[in-house]
C-alpha cells in the first residue's frame, strides 16, 4: 500500500518506545504538577498583596516564568544538562529527559494555574474571609475545590503539551516514541517507522485530552 | 453592641483619593435590627464591610460586643470574626460543595469534631427549612434557596452580630419578603443584632427596628423607622420615602384650595391608625374635610395611617380641629 511495507517494523522496539514514552510523560507530569501547583498559587497569592515587597516578589518570579517558558525547549535541555546530570546521573535516556521536562513544563502549569485561581469569584474569597478563614484555610478549602476545573483542564493542556516535549527529547537521545520516529523515520528514511510512532502519539494525546475533559466535566458544579 | 466611632475610609492616594466614609460615627444596640439606607455610591457596603473589617477604616475605631477590632492582630481578628455572620447579595457559596457541606464550612475551619457539625447542620437545615436538598450544589438552587444556604452558613458559628450586605437585592419581591421573614424568625429566636444595608425602603419598613440614612460617607439621619419614616428631615430620606409613596402625595398638594382651607398631613401611629378621630372630631368642630391622598399600612409590627386631607371651614374651626386632633394623639402637619 502506497509503497509501505509494515512489515519490517519491530513491534517490539515499538512497544519499549511506547512505554518509554508512557513512563517520561507520567513522571514528569507528577513532578511538573508537584512543583507548577505551588508555583502557580505563590504567583496568585504575590500578585493580590498590597504591599510592595511582594509585588517585588511577584515580578521576579514572574520574569523567571517567563524566561523558563521562551527558551525552545529543545535548547532547555541542552542547556540544562549539568543539572540534569547533577540531579540524576545521566542526560540521555528517559531518566535524564524527565528534569527538563518538569523544568520546562512547570512554569506553563503555573502560569495557568495562576488563572484559573483569578477565575475564582471574589465573593467567595471574602466571605472565607469573613468566617474567619486563615490565609492557608482560603487557599486549601475554598481556592483549590473553586478552581478545580480549571485546573484540571489546564493539567490536561499541560501533559499534552509534555507529550510533543518528549517527542523533541528524541532529538537528543532522550528515549520513546519521539526518538524512534527520529532516528529510524527521519534518519533512515523508514516511512513506516515513522507513522507507527507518529500515530501513536496521536493516539495517546487522543485519549489524555478526553480523559481530562471528562474529568472537567465530572467536577463542574456551575 | 457595634459601635463605629470616627471611622473614616479613604481609597487611593494623592490628589486621586477617595473619601468614602468620613467620620462616621454609629451605635446598634444588642438585639434590635438596625438598617442602614442609600444610594448606590453613598458608602453602605464599605461601612457594612468596615464592621467584620473586610474594609479596614483608614482612622477611626470599630467595637463589636467590647472589643476594638481595628487593635486585633491576624489571628485574634480571624477568631473575632467568627462571632460576626455576614450574608452577601450575590450569596457568595462554595459552588463546588454541596448545600451540607457549605453549611459545614465555618464550623469546620474552627475544626469542629465531626458528630457536633453534623448536629448542627441538620439544625440549621430545618431552621432554613432546606432539609430536601442538603445534597445539592448552589446552582441547582434559587436565588432565594441560596441566600437561605447562606443564611445558615452565616448562623453555624453562633455568631453575636448578623451583617446583610444587600442581602434581598438580587431577589424577586415575593422571595424578598420570605427572606426577610426569616432574618426576622431569626432575629426573635436567636436575640440575634441584625445590621442590614439596602437601598429599598420596603425593606427597612418591614423588618428594622431603627434606621440610619447615610448620604456621601455620613449618616444624615438616625432613629427608630417610625420617626424617621414618618416624619423625615433630610432631603434624602424624603427622596427615599417619597420614592415608596410614589408621587400620590406631590398631586395631593396640587389639589385646588382658597385662602381659608388647609392642607394637612396627618399621621397615625399603632392603634389610633384604627380609630375614628377623624370623624369624631369634624362632627364636634363642624368642620369639613376632602381626603386628598391616604395610606394605612405597618412599619415591622406598628400600623400607621397617613392622609392628606383638606379641612375646610373658617380659620377658627380649622384651628380647634387641628388642636383637637393634636390632643387625641395624631401628628398634624399643614402643609400650606
Amino acid at each position: 500500500m502506497w509503497g509501505l511495507d509494515f512489515s519490517v517494523l519491530d513491534w517490539n522496539e515499538i512497544g519499549v518506545a511506547s512505554l518509554d514514552t508512557l513512563k517520561m510523560l507520567v513522571a514528569s507530569a507528577v513532578f511538573t504538577f508537584i512543583l507548577g501547583l505551588p508555583l502557580g498559587v505563590l504567583l496568585y497569592q504575590c500578585s493580590r498583596s498590597s504591599s510592595g515587597w511582594v509585588r517585588a516578589v511577584y515580578n521576579i518570579l514572574s520574569v523567571i516564568v517567563n524566561i523558563l517558558r521562551s527558551v525552545p525547549f529543545i535548547i532547555l535541555i541542552v542547556a540544562l544538562i549539568p543539572f540534569t546530570v547533577s540531579i540524576v546521573g545521566v542526560s540521555y535516556g528517559v531518566l535524564g529527559t524527565i528534569p527538563p521536562l518538569v523544568i520546562g513544563a512547570a512554569p506553563f502549569f503555573a502560569r495557568l494555574v495562576e488563572t484559573s485561581l483569578r477565575e475564582v469569584d471574589r465573593g467567595v474569597l471574602e466571605a472565607a474571609q469573613s468566617m474567619g478563614a486563615s490565609t492557608w484555610q482560603i487557599i486549601l478549602k475554598v481556592l483549590l475545590p473553586e478552581a478545580r476545573p480549571g485546573l484540571l483542564a489546564g493539567l490536561t493542556i499541560t501533559v499534552v503539551t509534555l507529550v510533543s516535549y518528549t517527542a523533541m527529547s528524541g532529538m537528543v537521545g532522550g528515549g520513546g516514541l519521539g526518538d524512534l520516529a527520529i532516528r529510524y523515520g527521519y534518519y533512515r528514511y523508514q516511512k513506516e517507522v515513522m507513522i507507527i510512532s507518529v500515530l501513536a502519539m496521536i493516539v495517546l494525546v487522543q485519549l489524555l485530552q478526553m480523559a481530562g475533559d471528562r474529568l472537567v466535566r465530572h467536577f463542574t458544579r456551575k | 453592641m457595634i459601635e463605629l466611632k470616627q471611622v473614616t475610609k479613604k481609597y487611593g492616594k494623592g490628589a486621586k483619593t477617595t473619601e468614602a466614609l468620613s467620620g462616621l460615627d454609629l451605635t446598634v444596640h444588642k438585639g434590635e435590627i438596625f438598617g442602614v439606607i442609600g444610594h448606590s455610591g453613598a458608602g453602605k457596603s464599605t461601612l457594612i464591610r468596615c464592621m467584620n473589617l473586610l474594609e479596614r477604616p483608614t482612622s477611626g475605631e470599630v467595637w463589636v460586643d467590647g472589643v476594638d477590632l481595628t487593635k486585633l492582630g491576624k489571628q485574634q481578628l480571624q477568631t473575632q470574626r467568627r462571632k460576626i455572620g455576614m450574608i452577601f447579595q450575590h450569596f457568595n457559596l462554595l459552588s463546588s460543595a454541596t448545600v451540607y457541606d457549605n453549611i459545614a464550612f465555618p464550623l469546620r475551619l474552627a475544626h469542629v469534631d465531626k458528630t457536633a457539625v453534623a448536629a448542627k447542620v441538620d439544625e440549621l437545615l430545618q431552621l432554613v427549612g432546606l432539609e430536601a436538598h442538603r445534597d445539592k450544589y448552589p446552582a441547582q438552587l434559587s436565588g432565594g434557596q441560596k441566600q437561605r444556604v447562606g443564611i445558615a452558613r452565616a448562623l453555624a458559628s453562633d455568631p453575636q452580630v448578623l451583617l446583610c450586605d444587600e442581602a434581598t437585592s438580587a431577589l424577586d419581591p415575593q422571595t424578598t419578603d420570605s427572606i426577610l421573614k426569616l432574618l426576622l424568625d431569626i432575629n426573635r429566636k436567636l436575640h440575634l443584632t441584625i445590621v442590614l444595608i439596602t437601598h429599598e425602603m420596603h425593606v427597612i419598613q418591614s423588618i428594622c427596628d431603627r434606621v440610619a440614612v447615610i448620604h456621601q460617607g455620613g449618616i444624615v439621619e438616625e432613629g427608630t423607622v417610625t420617626d424617621v419614616f414618618l416624619k423625615p428631615k433630610h432631603p434624602v430620606t424624603r427622596e427615599f420615602i417619597q420614592g415608596q409613596a410614589g408621587e400620590s402625595a406631590q398631586l395631593a398638594l396640587q389639589a385646588p384650595h382658597d385662602g381659608s382651607s388647609r392642607i394637612c398631613k396627618l399621621t397615625f401611629l399603632g392603634e389610633k391608625t384604627y380609630d375614628s378621630i377623624l370623624s369624631r372630631t369634624a362632627r364636634e368642630t363642624g368642620v369639613d374635610f376632602a381626603i386628598l391622598q391616604g395610606t394605612i399600612s405597618k412599619i415591622k409590627d406598628i400600623p400607621y395611617g397617613q392622609l392628606i386631607v383638606r379641612l375646610e371651614g373658617d380659620a377658627e374651626t380649622i384651628e380647634k380641629t387641628i388642636q383637637r386632633v393634636t390632643a387625641e394623639g395624631l401628628d398634624v402637619e399643614v402643609m400650606n
